[in-house]
């Protein structure tokens, strides 16, 4: 849910429901990342809530469009995490069967 | 003091000796090698990519996210730009549960990110719903379904529906039985989770209203509602679900006495009670850089070698006869215990020891449910949905 005012798009507070510091502080990151960014924080109003408060204020752009954006990084971001984890476990396989195969022919 | 006459010459003097001076000055400043643009001088990257540990406290902990943070200096200090090339991952140890891997290049947000998921976002199955028909043991009944709850249970998830108030069906619930009695003449007993058996069809206990009524109907109705044997279900068929492990103690039983219940698995995760929780323990450590300053000689080296309890530090012997260095030799091993550097200042200054800020060494423990690469991959996967699902709730 978005809560920003009509006249100016370039400021904005998202109120995210059932996400915690995981979303917000890993989004905070990726919005800091942006220079389009001026400002941008978030803060949990009440520990049994279930929601977090994202604040964007931006240098002119949508405050919901530098969001998104974010996310979208740390999507890509995640993408990328994943891919190169996937390939460094089969790698990690790989050398150890040529060690394993080394060892028995040694044998 | 002196007289004016001197003063006057003296005056006249140092005005000339100051503008010599501010020549000076700045022939000095003209001189000075330019600040590097486009590059960090040495003390401000070190501040952004290491945590130094003094003996008091760490300092530099915090990371410098914003993207302009160096703009006066003209360096982008973006993470994005560069991420793909910059990122990567060394698998140390992988067993069927446990993993040891680096994760390198990458901003604590984001690792902390993985962590917390992995312990408490990534699905399970766990036992949440025990029906007791008979239970004369010593534990009561509320305790031993705590003890089963905790079990890991060795199914994918991923085949499964949360259950949510939905009647118990073969896609979001999976039942096990368990009924072991003591002999009366026998031995005390050890029951342990080997001995919970998988029923595929479903519940077999009867729902009692239902008892009378439906005498001559084909099948009673019990607790669950299966529409199939999970049995027959091509994923199961080949691999029968069971608890992870199956020496597990859930109770212990004296003579005569008897366990007889059923438990109804269902998934969850971690967030809503920590048996749903996939990982043991998973943690990381950023990776300890050890740095002496001094040479470290002789007796003091001999010293600091013993007084480090996981043996960062070797001896090395130097040109002259019987001459000894400590080196750094495991800097990996180091747990920041401080042990090195807790007997004064000589020896905080004589030794530096650093964290980079965009290394992790992570650990990971399953509980056996899935196989820890799994679970580093569904972690990540449970991220990239939440972007999903913000990016579609706000478009
Ligand atoms: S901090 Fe502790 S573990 Fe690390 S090098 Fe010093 S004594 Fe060894």
């Amino acid at each position: 849910m978005e809560h920003g005012s009509l006249s100016d798009p370039s400021q904005s507070t998202f109120s995210l429901i059932d996400e915690d510091h995981t979303y917000a502080n890993a989004i905070r990151f990726t919005l800091n990342q942006d220079p389009r960014t001026k400002f941008c924080g978030y803060s949990i109003p009440h520990p049994s809530d279930n929601r977090v408060n994202i604040r964007v204020q931006t240098t002119g752009a949508a405050a919901k469009e530098v969001f998104k954006d974010a996310s979208q990084d740390l999507m890509v971001v995640c993408q990328h995490v994943r891919s190169t984890f996937d390939k460094a476990v089969v790698d990690f396989r790989m050398s150890k069967s040529v060690n394993g195969m080394d060892i028995d022919s040694n044998n | 003091m002196s007289s004016d006459n001197e003063d006057t010459t003296s005056s006249s003097e140092s005005e000339g000796a100051d503008s010599v001076k501010e020549n000076a000055t700045l022939e000095f400043i003209e001189n000075l090698s330019d600040v590097p643009m486009g590059r960090l001088p040495s003390n401000i990257e070190f501040q952004r990519t290491r945590v130094d540990c003094k003996a008091d406290a760490p300092i530099h902990t915090d990371t410098f996210q914003y993207s302009g943070a160096y703009s006066s200096m003209r360096v982008e200090n973006s993470f994005l730009d560069n991420f793909c090339d910059n990122f990567r991952v060394e698998v140390i140890r992988l067993t069927e549960d446990e993993m040891e891997f680096d994760m390198i290049g990458i901003d604590p947000a984001l690792a902390n990110a993985f962590r917390r998921i992995l312990i408490s976002e990534v699905p399970t199955m766990a036992i949440e719903k025990v029906l007791i028909a008979n239970n004369t043991s010593v534990i009561q009944d509320e305790v031993l379904a705590h003890r089963l709850g905790l079990i890991p249970i060795k199914a994918d998830p991923r085949l499964f529906e949360y259950a949510e108030n939905n009647t118990a069906s073969e896609k979001n619930t999976i039942v096990f039985k368990l009924h072991v009695c003591c002999e009366r003449s026998g031995q005390r007993l050890s029951v342990k989770s080997k001995e919970l058996i998988w029923l595929p069809n479903g519940s077999e206990f009867p729902l009692e209203s239902q008892d009378s009524k439906t005498g001559s109907s084909s099948k009673p109705k019990t607790y669950t509602s299966f529409t199939c044997s999970q049995d027959s279900l091509p994923e199961f068929s080949s691999n029968p679900i069971a608890p992870a492990l199956g020496d597990i103690l859930i109770a212990r039983l004296g003579p005569g006495q008897e366990i007889e219940l059923e438990a109804h698995a269902v998934k969850g995760i971690g967030k809503t009670h920590s048996k749903w929780s996939p990982v043991t323990p998973v943690w990381y450590k950023m990776l300890p850089e050890i740095v002496l300053l001094e040479d470290i000689e002789d007796q003091q080296a001999e010293k600091l070698v013993a007084i480090c309890p996981v043996k960062v530090f070797d001896i090395e012997d130097i040109g002259k006869a019987g001459k000894k260095r400590a080196t750094v030799a495991r800097p990996r091993a180091c747990t920041l215990c401080r042990e090195c550097i807790r007997e004064g200042k000589g020896w905080e200054n004589a030794i530096s020891l650093q964290r980079k800020k965009d290394h992790f060494i992570f650990t990971i423990e399953s509980s056996g449910v899935f196989p820890p690469e799994v679970l580093v991959t569904e972690a990540v996967k449970i991220l990239e949905e939440k972007c999903d699902r913000v990016i579609s709730d706000l478009s």
